[in-house]
């Protein structure tokens, strides 16, 4: 019988794993083993696909009422002022609860936002403020004078010129004042194990030390892990709530989904991570829904709608934060990222038909920007799905998709994407995120010897400004390298800080219950601006450029005679000092030791932040004016791409991924007719686009596909496209809900079409 | 002309000294022959159609001259998009004809890469020259542009006569070379039902011809001439209805020739 609910279940199954293929996953937690043993590769095409039930579309359409209100209000439809948000601090909270397949919501109401301070309390504060409530004075009092926050410690211990870079926006975006993100639990173990048992192996975890000397790294990984168990507790607590004991294996399809969600939720209702992602879900759970099936208790309308049912939540993930964050990551993105596809290392492919319907969500609930979905491309995936997926982004622009053929010899085949393209082995490792490093300032404080060019503030050592009237291509590269080695000192030096503070005082419980003991961390650095100064340097080597300078002597505009080769056109002779750039950063970045000895890496990734960097940049040897937006991540500048979009493509393709493990970002723009002339063949050359990046070695590209008038239509006419969804640097978001000037920077980015 | 003894390679030329006047690339072409191509465009055309839309590249000194060695690396890079989706390189312009010896030996050296090779064209041959016939030989597929088939209002469209063109459609036909047949359909100019059926009754008899591509009239190359400090001759013309595109499919159908639109 088809349970309606989970908790409908009236008698349990004698052994909640019958039917599965048992192996080393039933002697320890190894959810991996779990899935290669009992997944069922699908190799067809979408045909099978089921559309939304009515009760679907009915919560939907809830939903979709409350998230129409939010964007009128243009804020938080509401959120607490007085009651931190822990795993246990709200009553259950209903969509509809007689309608609602799935349940739990982070506050006791939907889209309702919760209060997480251990960040920091003064941004939730400024959030208070900015939307016209007063933050209860006890909260503010017990975690300004009893209990310190992350965004505290962290200004104690920061040193002046640390803060000097953050002001000047050298280094931005870093997570001092919120939660860090990019931690991805294994959501999954607490439907394949129940609670019990992994409270049991974390206990276990705790007694494996006890012999160990008492040094600060098992001191602190000792009280990791207690808390790791009480985050635990907390979770069967909650589960409670909603009627539900989860202390237990999920018994069939719905319980899966139903604990699954639970676990991710005890994680964003403790946490304001930057990134919440969700994982690598669906495949696994297509093994409940596979043997359900078998069984005759499941049909594929009801398998979709459990899926439906899970994304609408997934979808609703909220978080306080104030408008300057969102100047910064514009549109109020969660990154639940899933993971979708990619093959196997035995050679089968990891898609399954829960791969589809978890897509099929971009039709049966419209498009949206959450979750992120993340195609894990690979040229061996089955046909039907590279169609079904080239399909669905000409539809809908709402996928991302990232090279799984490059990241599985790194991180196996059970890894998710954290945030946008940060791939980790999942319960196996995490990040410590670290925003970026504004790469075409540091260029500028090369040339005019530390000044900064916006704030005449001395940023960086002083040194002589460049007295050539006409810049010298090895004089120019000699001292751009030069504080490159200052700043990526001060870069990782800083993120050691954030991050000591951040376990410290804002530890993620939670998600770290979810992991294995011991986690292999990496410091995930990045930078922005690439493509600035690519053409910069090769305008100063293949073209003549003059330092334009003030009365002061620094530099601050530039003339350029002649033409020069720019980065998008697949040229090498600007392509490689691209990469060189990439590696040269990466070697600098690796020389300063790391929190935890995690291991450097980084990503080439601005998210929106593109347009707040080149605001607070000054004039560019590429011709870039001052306050123009970069591109985005690893894009190349605007409309210098000039050789059509696979030349683009190519030059993004040859960045060294092993100099940037953390991701580069390609954000893709096509006008639906350059693709082709009918509906199959657009499908088929993106497809082909899509083989073809990734058998070049690129690593991510969004794909949108969409108008620019309707996009322009859109500005003028918001209330008209509330689902209107554009990929910008990983991830997606709503168009209306970016600010006009960022929507004024999608629009003016290159759209790739022909004539 | 089919007794010729034909001539695959032609010693004179080395592909290291062999120069082409190129107007501009578009690495991601979807609408210039099958699957994802690399389009070439070349500098130089003889016609002078009112509509043309890329008017740049008429001046047959223009140009970015690029050695066949150095095109075809320029290229390969690209041949993994071009297998994933059964596409290819096209040659257009500018009119490639015009630069034979050019295309012939760029298409020769792409073929050896197992690379699918267009030729965009109108048709425009004088002379029947070796390299001529070597450029038809490494032509996988012929996209033949015929502008008008009455040769007075071709005249008045593009300023040229049409009998070379129609000598070439006839050449290809003979030697039963893959051919596709484009036809822009400019309201008042080329969308007279008469003039339609006497195409198609032109077109029906060649086995060559995979199917007749029908475009309607576009003016999006109007900033180019404007960019130019030009007039745009067919200024304010609007496209052409769907109704009488419907209408012309309609007549080429009749002829039973396949139509794509």
């Amino acid at each position: 019988m088809y349970k309606e609910k989970a908790g409908d279940t009236i008698q349990a199954k004698a052994d909640p794993w019958a039917g599965f293929t048992t192996g080393a996953w039933t002697e320890t937690v190894d959810v991996r083993d779990f899935i290669q043993k009992n997944y069922t590769p699908y190799e067809g095409d979408a045909t099978f696909l089921a559309d939304a039930t009515a009760r679907t579309k009915e919560v939907w359409a809830k939903v979709l009422e409350l998230m129409k209100e939010e964007q009128r209000l243009q804020g938080p439809l509401d959120f607490d002022t007085d009651l931190p948000s822990t795993i246990t601090s709200h009553p259950a909270g209903y969509i509809d609860q007689d309608l609602e397949r799935i349940v739990g919501l982070q506050t006791d109401k939907p889209l309702k936002r919760g209060m997480i301070p251990n960040g920091g309390i003064r941004m939730v504060e400024a959030s208070c403020e900015a939307y016209g409530r007063e933050l209860d004075p006890t909260v503010n009092k017990i975690f300004s004078e009893y209990r310190k926050t992350h965004n505290a410690g962290v200004f104690d211990a920061y040193t002046p010129d640390m803060l000097k870079c953050r002001k000047a926006g050298v280094i931005t975006g870093l997570p001092d004042a919120y939660g860090r993100g990019r931690i991805i639990g294994d959501y999954r173990r607490v439907a394949l194990y129940g609670v019990d048992r992994l409270i049991e192996d974390k206990k276990a975890q705790k007694a494996s030390l006890n012999n160990e000397v008492m040094s600060e790294d098992v001191i602190r990984l000792r009280e990791e892990i207690s808390e790791q168990i009480r985050a635990l507790q907390d979770l069967v607590t909650m589960a409670a709530s909603y009627g539900f004991d989860i202390t237990k294996p999920a018994q069939n399809t719905v319980e899966a989904v139903q604990w699954t969600y639970f676990a991710y939720l005890a994680a964003v209702k403790s946490q304001n991570g930057a990134a919440m992602s969700f994982g690598r879900v669906s495949t696994f759970l297509d093994i409940y829904a596979e043997r359900d099936m078998a069984a005759g208790e499941l049909t594929e309308e009801q398998a979709q709608e459990l899926i439906d049912d899970l994304v609408i939540k997934l979808r609703m993930v909220r978080f306080l934060r104030t408008p300057d964050y969102d100047a910064l990551f514009s549109g109020d993105p969660t990154w639940v990222t899933e993971s979708i596809g990619g093959m196997g290392e035995d050679g089968r492919s990891l898609v399954t038909k829960s791969s589809f319907r978890i897509l099929n969500t971009l039709y049966t609930l419209g498009a949206a920007p959450e979750p992120n979905l993340t195609v894990l491309w690979s040229e061996k995936l089955p046909q039907g799905f590279k169609d079904f997926c080239s399909k669905v982004s000409i539809d809908t622009s709402s996928i991302q998709y990232e090279n799984d053929d490059l990241m599985i010899g790194k991180f196996g085949d059970d890894y998710g994407i954290a945030c946008c393209v940060s791939a980790m082995r999942i319960g196996k490792q995490m990040q410590f995120f670290g925003a970026r490093c504004n790469l075409a300032k540091t260029m500028l404080y090369g040339i005019n010897g530390g000044m900064d060019e916006k704030i005449g503030l001395q940023v960086g050592p002083k040194k002589d400004v460049l007295a050539d009237e006409y810049l010298d291509f090895d004089t120019v590269w000699e001292r751009f390298d030069e504080y490159m080695q200052w700043v990526s000192g001060i870069y990782v030096n800083s993120l050691n800080v954030i991050h000591y503070m951040h376990d410290k005082y804002s530890y993620e419980a939670a998600q770290m219950a979810l992991h294995d003991r011991d986690v292999y961390r990496t410091m995930a650095c990045g930078i922005a601006g690439l493509s600035v100064v690519a053409d910069s340097l090769s305008a100063i080597k293949y073209a003549k450029v003059k330092a334009i300078r003030n009365e002061d002597g620094y530099v601050v505009d530039f003339e350029t005679e002649g033409d020069y080769p720019k980065f998008g056109n697949n040229d090498d002779r600007v392509d490689e000092m691209a990469q060189k750039i990439v590696s040269r950063f990466m070697d600098l970045v690796r020389e300063t030791p790391t929190y935890r000895n995690a291991t450097p890496t980084q990503s080439i990734l601005t998210i929106t932040s593109n347009v707040v960097y080149g605001k607070k940049t000054g004039n560019t040897p590429d011709g870039r004016k001052a306050g123009e937006p970069f591109a985005p991540g690893a894009n190349p500048m605007h409309g210098r791409d000039e050789n059509g979009a696979l030349a683009s493509l190519l030059s993004v393709a040859k960045l060294p991924y092993d100099d940037a493990e953390d991701g580069i970002s390609y954000t893709m723009s096509l006008v639906p007719d350059s693709l082709g002339k009918n509906e199959d063949g657009k499908v088929k050359n993106l497809t082909g686009m899509l083989d073809g990046y990734f058998g070049s070695s690129g690593h991510h590209i969004n794909v949108n596909v969409l108008n620019r008038e309707m996009l322009q239509d859109a500005m003028e006419h918001p209330e008209e496209y509330p689902q209107l969804t554009i990929r910008v640097s990983g991830y997606a978001v709503n168009f209306v809900k970016l600010t006009r000037e960022q929507q004024m920077d999608v629009i003016s980015r290159t759209f790739h079409s022909q004539v | 002309m089919q007794d010729r003894i034909p001539v695959l390679n032609v010693p004179k030329y080395h592909a290291d000294e062999l120069l082409g006047r190129i107007h501009s690339f578009e690495s991601f072409g979807t609408v210039d022959g099958p699957g994802t191509r690399f389009v070439v465009f070349l500098q130089g055309c003889l016609f002078r159609c009112k509509y043309c839309h890329n008017r740049d590249t008429w001046d047959l000194d223009g140009g970015d001259l690029y050695s066949v060695t150095d095109m075809v690396e320029k290229i390969l890079p690209f041949a993994r998009f071009m297998d994933a989706s059964g596409g290819g390189v096209t040659v257009t312009g500018g009119e490639p004809v015009l630069q034979a010896p050019y295309v012939a030996l760029l298409f020769e050296k792409l073929q050896q890469h197992g690379i699918h090779t267009c030729l965009d064209t109108n048709g425009y041959v004088g002379v029947y020259s070796d390299e001529v016939h070597q450029m038809i030989d490494h032509t996988d597929l012929v996209m033949l542009d015929i502008k008008h088939i009455d040769d007075h209002k071709h005249h008045l469209l593009v300023g040229v006569s049409n009998q070379r063109t129609l000598r070439f459609a006839r050449h290809l036909a003979d030697i039963g070379k893959k051919t596709r047949a484009r036809y822009v359909v400019v309201p008042g100019y080329s969308d007279e039902p008469d003039d339609v059926h006497a195409l198609a009754q032109f077109l029906a008899p060649m086995e060559n011809i995979e199917h007749v591509e029908l475009l309607p009239y576009h003016n999006l190359g109007t900033h180019k001439w404007k960019a130019m400090g030009l007039e745009y001759p067919l200024e304010g013309l609007q496209p052409p209805s769907t109704e009488s595109m419907d209408e012309i499919e309609g007549i080429f159908r009749s002829y039973g020739l396949e139509i794509i639109r």
